[in-house]
């Protein structure tokens, strides 16, 4: 699975992950190799419980593989310390979750610019980083508000805001439309095709078709492996064209 | 029936199922209840032996003394007086000075028969009673002196043998001996540098010799002082007897009630009592902090059960009586527990009722002071819990079920404020914000704590310079500082286990803020001395808050209480009330240390 479009940004070796032992031993993610290009929007899908978020936890450093190589830029990741694993998060990795998890007590605009407070800018840049980040997005009139005021579209929209605020190499989004309505899907797979557009490298673990077929490439997993490239069977990597399938 | 035993059946369950929070529950409110149950039997304690000693010993209702020939035919004429319907005396005192191995002390020594008197037949304890030759000391004077039956001591230049140890209501015990001996007597410690009188005894002890012997010992007849014990018809009417028959004190015949013996028997577990009780309020206080939020934290998990509990039918009312059944059961088994370690632990706070019949904790665990116990035990959990229990009660089911966090407080310009500083203080600040009646909580749980040391320092110093001031003796120093010390540590354990319980309740509440920040890219190390500093931030303000106006007041409000004067009091200067604002802090800081590193080291995807 070597066949990335462009230098992999982010790879894995014979990655693996599993809970338990004897005969409670469950391998969440099992041996999987996958190479993501700079720029590259990859999809994973699969049934619920087949390993796809344990895989995106483990690309991000969230999780600790039990074996296996994560490369980052070149650099293996896989044996970093929380200390060091915490900063590549500020600046290299960044997440997308699908229940959001913005801070309640916190507006927009400051759940927005947290991960700039967090990587040491100043308050003011990070504010005005914030505020660029919502306007690019379409919030710049919500960003005093808090997230219950806030629709489930607009409230992953601060979510991605977010993540881009240290401007990340690659962004992992864990189900980002699963939380949405078909209308809030689309408005986040219209920011996902802008981000693609702009370079951004995108790790997306979805359910949702439509999303699966906007990426550069679709990876099936199974039973905590990769089982199937490229999808659908049969189709070539590169670029598929932005919305596909957005129109149904 | 059911009903009651399914309350009874989930609450137990619940219990089991969390039983370090269970635990501490239990420390806090056994804490505030032991120190209350200490300082109820003390109020006692005294007061029962002293009864128990008078009517071992036949005690006097009056005891008439005179130090003149004179006084002798007015004290025989008060032995026929009206109302009196017994009497022994009568009986010779001389002062003297009284040498055992080791200590010297001065003695008022009375002769007495060695046959059995009507009124005032001192109890043996240990060996027999006087015989020629043979001196019996009073016990809590044997005591002090650390001399036993068989030992040798010199009375007046002679060696006596001590063939007994007893005890008797008509004086209080060593070292409050009353004084029947004309040369007049001094209690407490001699202020140094000032010159006492010639003749005049210096905390006399009790010692009885045979009537010849005390003759033998006087250097003239008239150097002799005498004792008549009186028994009146109606003891209660023993002051109204005094008055009547001219025993005023500078008179020739002075004469002491037996509820004055008692007053003075029990002088000092009063102070003791009033130190206790003090320290029992604080206590509570305290606890109702710890208990707060325990039960506040408590309910926060329970919100799924309240759910499913309502979902297959349990009425409000079920819902709320099981929310409460929890902890009525750990305050029931703390008023238990307060009870038994109190009473058994108040006899070593009562040493001053050595020289009376029996010990305090046999004979004051009242039916009184197991029902307030009980109620402030029950109190405490029902003030606690009651609203948080009714809350869940009539939240929403559909709610409930869905297990949803209770939303954070926002407080806007902490937020701004807290964007300007450095990441581990940023997170502190928003995870204090987030929790405001907790962090208030834990300001006011430090404030009492150092309000209380504060205090404790000042009677510390208060009674370390009591040698040679006269207020109290050696001995009745040392009991009072045995009472601060049990305070201090009583105080100190639940005010770490407030503080434990405090950090851990934040940890729990912000498991998902510290996995989300984590996930942001803020280090374990960030996350973890940001919840301590959540912590240590309040602490500073209550220390502070504690030492100079919390301080101060509880010190005005004891003196108040007690009558005492206040200006006696040596504050702690400023460099003391710093350094007890600094050691606070980092007592607080090392407490929640391993709290707070567990909580910065929780895996980020489990809580996300």
């Amino acid at each position: 699975m070597n066949d990335a479009a462009g230098t992999p940004v982010l790879s894995a070796r014979g990655l693996r992950k599993e809970h338990g032992t004897g005969p409670g031993l469950v391998r969440a993610v099992d041996g999987v190799d996958l190479d993501v290009g700079a720029g590259e929007t990859v999809a994973i899908t699969g049934p619920s419980g087949c390993g796809k978020s344990t895989l995106l936890h483990l690309l991000g450093g969230l999780e600790r593989p039990s074996g296996g190589e994560v490369s980052l830029n070149g650099r293996r990741v896989d044996g970093l310390s929380e200390k060091a694993l915490a900063r590549m998060r500020r600046s290299e990795v960044s997440y997308v979750f699908q229940s959001f998890h913005l801070m309640e007590e916190l507006t927009a605009v400051e759940n927005v610019e947290l991960p700039a407070l967090l990587a040491g800018r100043s308050p003011r840049a990070a504010r005005r980083r914030a505020q660029e980040l919502l306007d690019r997005l379409g919030l710049a009139g919500r960003s005093g508000f808090l997230p219950c005021a806030l629709s489930g579209g607009q409230r992953q929209r601060v979510a991605i805001a977010r993540t881009l605020s240290n401007e990340p190499l690659v962004v992992l989004a864990d189900e980002p439309t699963g939380n949405l309505d078909s209308a809030a899907t689309l408005d986040v797979l219209q920011l996902f095709e802008e981000l693609r557009a702009a370079g951004q490298t995108l790790v997306i673990v979805t359910h949702d078709a439509r999303i699966a077929a906007s990426a550069d490439r679709t990876l099936s997993m199974r039973d905590g492996a990769l089982v199937d490239e490229p999808w659908p069977p049969g189709g070539a990597t590169g670029h598929r064209g932005a919305l596909a399938g957005l129109e149904g | 029936m059911g009903r009651i035993l399914l309350v009874l059946r989930l609450a137990v369950r619940d219990l089991r199922r969390r039983r370090a929070e269970a635990a501490l529950l239990l420390i806090a409110v056994l804490a505030a209840t032991t120190t209350l149950t200490l300082g109820l039997v003390l109020r006692d304690a005294a007061g029962d032996p002293y009864q128990s000693t008078r009517a071992a010993t036949v005690g006097p209702d009056v005891v008439a003394g005179s130090g003149r020939a004179a006084g002798l035919a007015r004290l025989a004429g008060l032995a026929t007086a009206s109302g009196v319907t017994e009497h022994s005396g009568p009986y010779p005192v001389i002062a003297g000075k009284l040498a055992a191995p080791g200590r010297t002390s001065d003695a008022q020594i009375v002769g007495r028969d060695t046959t059995v008197a009507a009124v005032d037949q001192p109890k043996v304890t240990r060996g027999r009673w006087v015989s020629g030759g043979g001196a019996v000391l009073e016990a809590a004077f044997a005591d002090w002196l650390d001399v036993g039956v068989g030992d040798a001591v010199t009375l007046g230049g002679r060696s006596f043998e001590v063939v007994g140890v007893a005890v008797t209501a008509a004086m209080p015990p060593y070292p409050g001996a009353s004084c029947i001996v004309s040369a007049g007597c001094v209690h407490g410690a001699v202020p140094d540098g000032r010159d006492l009188p010639a003749g005049l005894l210096r905390n006399p002890g009790l010692v009885w010799l045979t009537q010849a012997d005390v003759r033998s010992l006087a250097p003239a007849p008239d150097s002799l002082s005498h004792v008549l014990n009186l028994k009146l018809a109606d003891p209660r009417e023993a002051q109204a007897f005094v008055e009547r028959n001219g025993g005023e004190h500078g008179g020739a015949v002075t004469m002491q009630t037996w509820q004055s013996i008692l007053a003075e028997a029990t002088d000092l577990a009063k102070d003791s009592q009033i130190l206790l009780l003090i320290g029992a309020w604080l206590l509570g206080l305290l606890a109702v902090a710890t208990l707060a939020v325990l039960v506040g934290g408590r309910m926060a998990d329970q919100s799924r059960r309240v759910g499913l509990l309502k979902a297959v039918g349990g009425t409000p009312g079920l819902v709320a009586a099981v929310l409460l059944a929890e902890y009525l059961l750990v305050a029931v088994v703390a008023a238990a527990g307060g009870l038994t370690i109190g009473a058994l632990s108040a006899p070593s706070l009562t040493e001053s009722s050595a020289g009376l019949v029996g010990g305090a904790g046999t004979a004051s665990l009242t039916w009184p002071t197991i029902a307030v116990v009980t109620a402030v035990a029950l109190g405490v959990a029902i003030v606690v819990t009651a609203v948080p229990a009714v809350r869940a009660a009539r939240s929403s089911t559909v709610g409930a079920l869905a297990d949803a966090a209770r939303p954070p407080r926002r407080t806007g310009w902490l937020i701004s404020l807290s964007a300007r500083l450095p990441v581990p203080l940023l997170l502190a600040v928003r995870v204090a914000a987030r929790r405001p009646r907790r962090v208030a909580l834990g300001v006011a749980g430090i404030a009492v704590t150092v309000s209380g040391i504060h205090v404790l320092l000042v009677l510390d110093a208060f009674l370390g310079g009591q040698t040679g001031t006269g207020a109290y003796t050696d001995a009745q120093v040392a009991v009072l500082r045995h009472v601060l010390l049990l305070w201090t540590v009583i105080l100190l354990c639940l005010a770490a286990v407030n503080a434990v319980v405090i950090t851990w309740a934040t940890v729990l509440d912000n498991r998902h803020v510290s996995a989300l920040t984590r996930a942001l890219g803020a280090t374990p190390r960030d996350v973890t001395v940001a919840l301590a500093s959540a912590q240590v931030l309040p602490a500073f303000l209550g220390a502070v808050m504690g030492a100079v106006p919390g301080g101060w007041a509880l010190l005005a409000a004891i003196s108040t209480i007690t009558g005492g004067d206040g200006d006696k009091a040596t504050p702690p200067g400023p460099w003391q009330q710093s350094g007890l604002v600094l050691v606070t802090v980092l007592v607080v800081a090392t407490l929640t240390a391993v709290p707070a590193h567990l909580g910065g080291r929780r895996p980020v995807t489990a809580a996300l």
